[in-house]
């Protein structure tokens, strides 16, 4: 204190102005809190799912401040920037964000072209990227990628649990031999990662991969559904975003394709997506990020705590308990246990650097105990983290639009580690050989 | 009072071919490039380089590159981006294949790369005009944009088809650092501004601009057509590769063909139209506009401490740069350039107009 003073005083004598005094004690004040900086797009062809999706990671860090008052007493303070998702926007958010307030704990960046632009810089930066469900597939080998984290699933586990969820509908993996299996993708590299694991599948099971890609943003795609009509596929997996999603769903009812045989990865599959197509979208199914699709306690929380408090980032009530909304909680929840577990090593009640939360979300074990605690028991499965799996646990659900709202239908799936594990490993090396890496011994640490 | 030119007399062709005629304007320029060389990398934070100074200085020299197309020789490309594409693609690749390529030697290899394509779909320009031109030109884009996305040996069998690049090092020089990319940057905008700045007053850029002006009338002086738009093509195409290159590998460091879409070609078309056909400055002042100000407005609503959410951040954004698009068309439909000329002539004659 008496430092601070002195400094003070030397700054008003040096440079005779106010403006150091006035800064220094909101200086002191920032270094109390942990600064989380959220990128949104809550502009742009992908609003509809970046809006619920944003406000629920914003919910659940007003809840915790509100509920617990932060993490063991530190506050979270978050800032948000609009990338439209927009890559060059994103990168400069990421630039504007990364060192303010004491560093940005860690990146969500909620775009997979965000996702590979900041990932080579955030080595260099000491700063986490979390990729929720998207990201680049094989950055869950941790020894390669030690910065960044597809907690909860890629897009390679989330191929593996759609078709696993159709094996079971055919009546066994078995049944696959000889059949058709059609991938409706965006043409970008969202949309070509899962193809290297469905080829994969289709050779372990036998059956033919369809890949279709649709030109971005999706509106035109009757040439492609001519297409599914002439082969007649069994499956339809959709790898669609924003606007191309309720477009394939109403071309398959134009062309008479069974809904109840499309499934969408969870990017196609929230509740803007189907809700103005309502009854003739019934029967489509998604994959789930867990069980995103529930309700928990952890709803209850943030109403009570945000909503009644009217502190609420979305304009209704009805939007907490959506898909989207719940995923981001989801990930905010990832962040703020993340931060937990860094404290618990680096000191408890102090805010934490970077680096070291990026050492939490690799050393984050979160049982059965802890989710029911933190109101995330029948949404999740727990997730373990460690220097090699740095995606935590694979656990997903298939969730079925009934017309109204989205049903969970199936059971817990995991994917089968022996499809994705030789893709990860193979790509992780190609990286590592490309950029003259040499990973990590994880068996060292 | 100090802008005032009596006494500088030209006693030699060499002094009177100078480009800038004018010693204040020599001086301000030398100060300009020794401030932006030497003081901005020490006293610029991270943000302002790698956020801002990083991409105004490689779209400035995209922006070069197609004004030479567009602004000299009047030939409208809407391909900018593809020709980009083109210059980072083939910059990456041949990094990949022969690893131990110099990094200055990929990137104008991406050039020459860039000027190969941008010559072959030049060659309708011989036959084509105008807005049929610029459809002929589209399909550049589209085609490379498809080339990109769909022939997995371009991108060197990536799965996502996403593409990265490592650390970068020019001659043993480290180019990780904000300061360090910016001056890599700097120097590649300097040397090709320089280059094209003489290249337009040379007798190849005279032919461009009797091509623009009226091409019947140039083909009557004995200027050949043919070679005048396709050496425009091939300028201009190696230029915008360069800055392809160094957007893909300074800036990005890992890209997708999104990055190089249609919309960075209408991006570019819009930075020389703004800030001046035909006019070397004008590509600089066109690409501040249009990369710096957006992001100055979105800060603005913070800087004041106004309470407003990021959406209506970015709506307000577009709001006020539209606006501002069409106030500045109105004043000056020649572009920023020439109001700065307009103002530099008024400088001359003050305090004594006539």
């Amino acid at each position: 204190m008496q430092n601070r003073i002195a400094q003070g005083i030397r700054g008003l004598a040096v440079a005779g102005t106010m403006a150091f005094a006035l800064t220094a004690p909101s200086i002191a004040a920032a270094q109390a809190e942990q600064f989380i900086p959220l990128l949104v797009y809550r502009t742009g062809s992908f609003a509809p799912l970046g809006i619920p999706w944003a406000n629920g990671k914003l919910d659940y860090l007003k809840m915790v401040n509100e509920r617990d008052g932060g993490v063991n007493g530190v506050k979270l303070s978050y800032e948000e920037c609009e990338t439209a998702y927009n890559t060059d926007r994103g990168v400069e958010c990421y630039e504007r964000l990364k060192a303010k307030n004491g560093g940005g704990s860690l990146f969500d960046t909620q775009s997979t072209g965000i996702t590979y632009a900041v990932m080579d810089k955030a080595p260099l930066d000491k700063v986490p990227v979390m990729t929720m469900g998207y990201g680049r597939s094989d950055s869950a080998d941790g020894s390669v990628f030690p910065w960044s984290f597809p907690m909860l699933g890629t897009y390679w586990t989330a191929s593996d649990i759609i078709v696993q969820d159709i094996a079971k509908k055919m009546g066994g993996a078995d049944k696959l031999k000889g059949k058709k299996l059609a991938l409706v993708y965006h043409d970008s590299p969202y949309g070509k990662e899962p193809i290297p694991a469905l080829q994969a599948l289709a050779q372990k099971y036998g059956f033919e991969l369809m890949a279709l890609p649709v030109v971005a943003p999706g509106v035109e795609q009757k040439a492609t559904w001519l297409q599914i009509r002439k082969e007649r596929p069994e499956y339809v997996i959709l790898w669609a975003a924003g606007i191309m999603t309720p477009t394939a769903i109403r071309e398959a009812q134009a062309t008479g394709f069974p809904r109840d045989k499309m499934y969408g990865i969870w990017w196609a599959g929230s509740e803007s997506d189907v809700k103005d197509i309502g009854a003739a979208a019934k029967g489509y199914n998604a994959i789930a990020i867990q069980g995103s699709a529930d309700r928990g306690k952890a709803h209850d929380d943030i109403l009570k705590h945000v909503y009644d408090k009217d502190q609420g980032s979305a304009n209704s009530r009805d939007e907490v308990g959506t898909v989207a909304h719940t995923r981001g909680m989801m990930i905010q929840m990832l962040t703020v246990e993340a931060i937990r577990t860094a404290q618990e090593k680096y000191g408890k009640g102090k805010p934490v650097t970077p680096e070291q939360v990026r050492w939490g979300l690799e050393n984050l074990d979160i049982t059965q105990a802890r989710l029911d605690e933190l109101g995330f028991g029948n949404l999740m499965r727990p997730v373990k983290t460690s220097c090699a799996d740095h995606m935590g646990s694979s656990w997903a659900r298939i969730i079925t639009w009934n017309g109204q709202k989205y049903e969970t239908t199936s059971d817990w799936y995991e994917a089968d580690m022996s499809v994705v594990n030789p893709l990860v490993k193979a790509g992780a090396e190609k990286y590592a050989k490309e950029k003259g890496l040499t990973p990590r011994d994880c068996s060292k640490e | 009072m100090f802008y005032r030119e009596n006494g500088q007399f030209k006693a030699s062709y060499v002094e009177d071919q100078r480009i800038f005629k004018v010693q204040q304007d020599r001086v301000a320029i030398i100060a300009i490039v020794a401030i932006a060389a030497l003081l901005v990398p020490m006293l610029a934070s991270d943000y302002l380089l790698r956020a801002l100074l990083i991409p105004f200085l490689i779209l400035s020299l995209a922006a070069i590159g197609l004004n030479i197309l567009v602004g000299y020789c009047g030939q409208i490309s809407l391909g900018t981006g593809a020709f980009m594409a083109v210059g980072a693609y083939a910059a990456w690749n041949l990094g990949v294949r022969v690893p131990e390529t110099p990094l200055l030697l990929q990137i104008l290899a991406g050039g020459a790369c860039a000027t190969a394509i941008g010559v072959l779909f030049g060659i309708p320009s011989l036959r084509l005009r105008g807005l049929y031109l610029a459809v002929s030109t589209l399909a550049a884009q589209f085609f490379l944009d498809w080339a990109f996305l769909r022939i997995p040996a371009l991108t060197n069998y990536s799965t996502s088809g996403s593409v990265s690049v490592g650390s970068l090092s020019f001659f043993g020089l480290p180019v990780e650092s904000a300061a360090q990319k910016y001056l890599f940057c700097l120097g590649f905008v300097v040397v090709f501004a320089v280059i094209a700045k003489n290249l337009v007053r040379s007798g190849t850029g005279r032919q461009w601009m009797a091509i623009r002006d009226m091409d019947i009338a140039a083909g009557v002086i004995g200027i050949r057509p043919a070679y005048a738009k396709l050496t425009a093509f091939a300028v201009s195409s190696f230029i915008v590769g360069v800055a392809g290159a160094l957007w893909g590998f300074v800036h990005l460091g890992a890209w997708e063909p999104l990055a190089f879409g249609l919309d960075r070609s209408f991006q570019l078309l819009f930075m020389i139209i703004i800030g001046g056909l035909g006019s070397i400055a004008g590509s600089f002042f066109g690409a501040a506009f249009i990369v710096l100000l957006p992001i100055v407005l979105t800060n603005v609503p913070e800087l004041f401490g106004l309470p407003l959410s990021v959406d209506t951040a970015a709506h307000l954004e577009h709001v006020v740069f539209g606006a501002l698009i069409v106030i500045f068309l109105i004043a000056e439909p020649h572009g920023l350039a020439r109001l700065w000329s307009i103002g530099r002539e008024k400088l001359r004659l003050w305090p004594f107009p006539y």
